[in-house]
Parts: C-alpha cells; sequence; structure tokens
C-alpha cells in the first residue's frame, strides 16, 4: 500500500483533472440532468457505481484477455461492448434485488451505457497503469480506486452545478440564453475556480 | 442528383450537429485548443461517420431490429479502432494531442446518432452523402471554435501570429475558455433563430 500514490490519484481526478470541468467527459447529462439536486444526485451515484464497476472488468480483460492474445487493439470495441453489458447486467440485478434503489437511480442506469465519462475512465486507467503492455504493479488497485474517485468528481461537479441552478431558478436570464447557453457559462465559472486546484501556468 | 446534393448541404447548416442539433460536444470541447487538432478530429470524426453510415446502409437488411444498436456499435468501433492505429502510425504527434478523445469517438452521439436516424433508413447513396455533410458540419465548427480559441488565447491562428504586441488571453486555451465559448455561441445561434421565427 502506497499511501502517497492513493492520495495523489485521488486530488488529481476529484480536483485537477475534474472528468466534467477539465476532461469535458459526460457532459450530456450534466446539462440536461442538473437541473434538481436529487435527479443530479442519483444520477452521480450511479455513474460513480457503473464507472468503478467499469474500471475493474475492463482491467481485468486487458490484462488476461487482450494482452495475453495480443489483442491491444481491440481495446475501444471489447471496451464499449463490455460496458453496455455491464450496465445491462447492473440494471437487472438492482431490479430483482432492490426496488426501491431501482426506482432511486434505475432509469439513469439505461442513460449511462454510452456515457463517454466511462469509456473515458476505462481507456485513461489502461493510459496511466500499463506501461509497454505490461501492469505496474498496484495497477489493479491504482484503476479501482482512480474509477472510484473519477466518479465522486463528476458527483462534486454535478451537486455544485445543481445547486446554483437551482437558485437561477428565479432569475431573470436573457431569453437566448436561457437553459443550455447559461449552463455552458454557468460550468465555465466553475471551471475557472477548478483550475485554481493546478496553479497558473504562464 | 438533387436530393444527394440536399443530403449533403443539409448537415453544415440546416442540421448542424454541433450548433442546432447540440451533439457531440464532449470532443469539440476538449480538442478545441487549436486549429490543427481541431481539423484532425474534425477529420477522423468525418472518416467514422462516413464508413459507418455506409456499412450500415448496406447491412440493414440483415440486422435483427432488436439488437441494432450493439451491432451499429460494432461497425462503429471498427472504424475508430482503424482509424486510432493509422493515427498512432502517420501522426504520433497529433495522435497524442487528441489523446483519450480519439477512442471516445465511439461514444460520439453524432456518429450513433446518424446511424439510427438516417443511414439504417437510407440507401446506400444518400447515407453517404448524409454521413459526409455531417463530417463537414461537425469539422466546420469544430474549426470556428478552435479559431475562436486560438486567436483570443495564444493570439495565433495555426501557428501564425496575427497580430504583434496583442497580449493573449490564456484563460481560452483553458477547459473553462471552451465552456465560455461554447456557452456564448449556442445563446447567439438562439437569437439568431428567434429573429428569423
Amino acid at each position: 500500500m502506497n499511501i502517497q500514490e492513493y492520495l495523489s490519484i485521488f486530488i488529481s481526478s476529484v480536483f485537477i483533472y475534474n472528468v466534467i470541468l477539465s476532461r469535458f467527459l459526460g457532459l450530456c447529462p450534466f446539462v440536461a440532468i442538473s437541473k434538481n439536486t436529487r435527479q443530479a444526485f442519483a444520477m452521480s451515484a450511479a455513474v460513480t457505481f457503473v464507472i468503478t464497476a467499469s474500471s475493474v472488468v475492463t482491467w481485468l480483460i486487458y490484462r488476461f484477455l487482450l494482452l495475453p492474445f495480443n489483442l491491444a487493439y481491440l481495446r475501444t470495441l471489447s471496451f464499449v461492448l463490455v460496458i453496455a453489458a455491464l450496465v445491462q447486467l447492473i440494471e437487472m440485478v438492482i431490479r430483482k434485488t432492490s426496488p426501491a434503489l431501482y426506482r432511486a437511480f434505475g432509469i439513469y442506469l439505461t442513460l449511462i451505457t454510452t456515457n463517454c465519462a466511462v469509456l473515458g475512465a476505462a481507456v485513461l486507467n489502461i493510459d496511466m497503469f500499463f506501461v509497454n503492455g505490461r501492469a505496474i504493479s498496484g495497477s489493479f488497485y491504482y484503476s479501482l480506486f482512480q474509477g472510484f474517485c473519477m466518479g465522486l468528481g463528476y458527483t462534486l461537479a454535478m451537486l455544485i452545478m445543481s445547486g446554483i441552478r437551482e437558485r437561477l431558478e428565479l432569475c431573470n436570464v436573457p431569453k437566448p440564453l436561457r437553459d443550455f447557453p447559461l449552463a455552458f457559462i454557468i460550468a465555465s465559472v466553475l471551471s475557472l475556480s477548478f483550475m485554481g486546484f493546478s496553479g497558473f501556468k504562464f | 442528383m438533387k436530393g444527394l446534393i440536399k443530403e449533403f448541404t443539409k448537415g453544415i447548416i440546416k442540421e448542424n450537429p454541433t450548433f442546432v442539433l447540440a451533439l457531440g460536444l464532449c470532443p469539440t470541447l476538449a480538442v478545441s485548443v487549436s486549429v490543427v487538432n481541431a481539423i484532425g478530429m474534425g477529420v477522423a470524426a468525418t472518416f467514422v461517420l462516413l464508413g459507418s453510415s455506409v456499412i450500415i446502409s448496406l447491412v440493414k437488411d440483415f440486422i435483427p431490429n432488436k439488437i441494432r444498436i450493439p451491432c451499429f456499435i460494432v461497425i462503429i468501433a471498427t472504424f475508430v479502432t482503424v482509424i486510432e492505429l493509422c493515427l498512432k502510425a502517420y501522426s504520433p504527434v497529433l495522435n497524442r494531442a487528441l489523446g483519450i478523445y480519439v477512442p471516445l469517438i465511439v461514444v460520439n452521439c453524432i456518429v450513433l446518432g446518424r446511424a439510427e436516424a438516417f443511414a439504417c433508413k437510407n440507401n446506400f447513396l444518400s447515407a453517404l452523402f448524409d454521413g459526409l455533410g455531417m463530417g463537414v458540419g461537425f469539422t466546420l465548427a469544430l474549426i470556428f471554435i478552435s479559431a475562436i480559441r486560438e486567436i483570443l488565447g495564444s493570439g495565433q491562428i495555426l501557428g501564425h501570429t496575427l497580430i504583434k504586441g496583442f497580449e493573449p488571453v490564456f484563460v481560452f486555451g483553458m477547459p473553462s475558455g471552451a465552456l465560455l465559448v461554447i456557452g456564448l455561441l449556442l445563446g447567439l445561434f438562439n437569437l439568431i433563430k428567434n429573429r428569423k421565427a
């Protein structure tokens, strides 16, 4: 266990390279479902869960299937299919085992199938924790942890955004800027404040 | 012939994937730092759109309706892998600049959106022109956004300095500048649409 590594993964994927505000992954639900805090929270919980699960599965597939058979070039293709199947599977399991949980984020699960944050996290894990086609030591746990942290970063951005948008509901916004354009402008200001975490480079 | 030209031109202005349909914004924001990156991304996405539209329109009669989405994704992912390997082999610099956004073309809503909305209902030729038109529309939108960002963010265009002594606004080269530019542009397009209506 290398605490320092884990801490740096946490800080960089939650704050510095926030999935939404600095990597621009998963923007569609970010603008579409961030109008109310409860929905935003349910969506982010679903995303966090799926990213963590898919980080584990894609790591295993890459390490034990694609690498030994020299099929690394099939990465994109296999990951997309595996993630889609995984989301379906999770949805079925949740529906059978816990109807309350299914009501809370079941409908959002189907939306996540082609969310770029999930595939992005999987690809990033492979890019970062495999060097020259070999897993670096502890890379499985790093991938798991990084997936989870990216989910946390997603949740953080979603919650801040939905809080702001709830308050803006009563404001008088110029008509052409309503909805999407305003959401992007708010995100821009948020992203500006998140830039403080990485420091300014001139 | 006239119909085909219409399929081609509608993607450029009337149904522009970025500004009018607001699809595929993630890569648009991420790679629009410089015009060179934008052109690279646009060409890659156009290739994928063109290839997947044509193949899907050819095999649409053989694919059972219930499993069409996974089939489309496999076809799209194949073309993405082709362009990924080509970029790696012939243009490593561009590949590094575009990073994870090349494999992410798979989940770009424009590609799957066109497959589902157009290619699986139309014949080979219209799908070809539709894919090409959408790709060109996407590329032009990318170039437009990245030109604004590159001029304001570094005072250059395609690496050439435009105005001597211009103090660049660094924020436009950063993620927050991208969000600001796209927000204001979408607002501008809404304004134009409202004026017309």
